[in-house]
């Protein structure tokens, strides 16, 4: 694999600035929707700290709100924790994407490193960097999840003063993200473009049968499949 | 009334193996060509998925959505830093409610 000829300890001591910069979007991105669910888990009747404790130890957008509707209609533990993992298993298919990436070898480090992926900062290290040296990886993670965790004790506390359109248009932010690493790569790849427009299309078919996760897994495994390689090695021109 | 940090912390656990699963275990795996090719594949795709057609219901009324999202794409077209295409296209969202609403 390509990753013998990089020299690994200049990778690995290097990134951390990078990692941090580029990871200030998804920080941007992630605090109106830690508001959002900070405010939505004290109206489920959470307290402060089962609401913070939560993004604490979870991290993931959409298994916490998800959890906090089932918590609010009465769901059992067992069913919500068999959701989240439904939920989650789409980032199976994002940490066997980075895996050959991350420079790092030793299992401690990778392991420290698998908790910070969520869609938001696998999408962005995946199409930034060729490879991962832990600086970069772990400040882009550390940046996102503290803005996370922030947020929805920020949420919690406060989110009720932010006036209601402001919260409201900030739901587009982390749209605009993907759209904002997306389209540059389309304009120098038409495989990229059509990649990305079949699976967006197939989610939103598949989007009407089956859950919103599933849906996410299974049409970017199908559009995946349907297109013939990018190239190798992650590079993004044409071949 | 169950235990709320009992749960947190199994769906802390049902989270982090599906993202520590493959980097942990798996980490010097000889990929087949084939497979290969398809992981490369997989961010596009799953950024596909991602934009849409979430993106349509994000900002409330579906309209605010697509206006949001045009913006980002004529920003990210010129290539501007990403943060640019992020906070412009709040911006257009937020103006737009305003004159809409």
């Amino acid at each position: 694999m390509g990753v013998d000829n990089v020299d690994i300890r200049v990778m690995n001591g290097s990134g951390i600035k990078k990692g941090f910069l580029d990871g200030i979007p998804i920080a941007l991105g992630y605090w109106p929707v830690a508001m959002a669910y900070g405010l939505l888990a004290k109206s489920v009747g959470l307290n402060f700290f089962e609401c913070t404790t939560m993004s604490v130890m979870v991290f993931a957008g959409a298994s916490q709100f998800m959890t906090l509707n089932l918590i609010a209609s009465g769901v059992g533990m067992g069913e919500i924790a068999a959701a989240v993992f439904l939920v989650n298993l789409r980032h199976l298919l994002m940490s066997l994407s980075l895996s050959p990436k991350v420079l790092a070898q030793h299992r401690g480090i990778r392991a420290l490193l698998s908790f910070g992926i969520t869609d938001e900062t696998f999408a962005v290290a995946s199409v930034k960097e060729k490879y991962l040296s832990s600086g970069y990886l772990g400040a882009l993670e550390l940046i996102s999840y503290s803005s996370w965790v922030l947020g929805s004790a920020a949420g919690f506390a406060a989110g009720a003063f932010l006036p209601e359109t402001l919260q409201e248009s900030m739901g587009i932010a982390l749209y605009a993200m993907f759209i904002g690493l997306l389209v540059p790569l389309s304009k120098k790849s038409r495989k990229v473009l059509f990649i990305g427009v079949l699976a967006g299309i197939l989610n939103g078919i598949l989007g009407l049968f089956i859950s919103k996760g599933w849906a996410v897994i299974a049409a970017a495994i199908l559009a995946a499949l349907m297109v013939p390689g990018t190239g190798e090695g992650g590079e993004n021109h044409d071949e | 009334m169950m235990n709320k940090y009992l749960l947190f912390f199994i769906m802390g656990l049902l989270t982090y193996i599906p993202r520590a699963l493959p980097l942990v275990v798996l980490p010097g795996a000889k990929m087949a060509p084939f497979l290969k090719r398809f992981l490369n594949n997989i961010p596009y795709a799953v950024l596909g998925a991602l934009i849409f057609p979430g993106v349509l219901y994000s900002a409330g009324e579906v309209y605010f959505g697509i206006i949001g999202g045009l913006v980002a794409v004529l920003l990210a077209f010129f290539e501007l830093n990403l943060l640019v295409v992020v906070a412009g296209s709040i911006g257009a969202v937020y103006f737009a409610k305003l004159l809409l609403l």
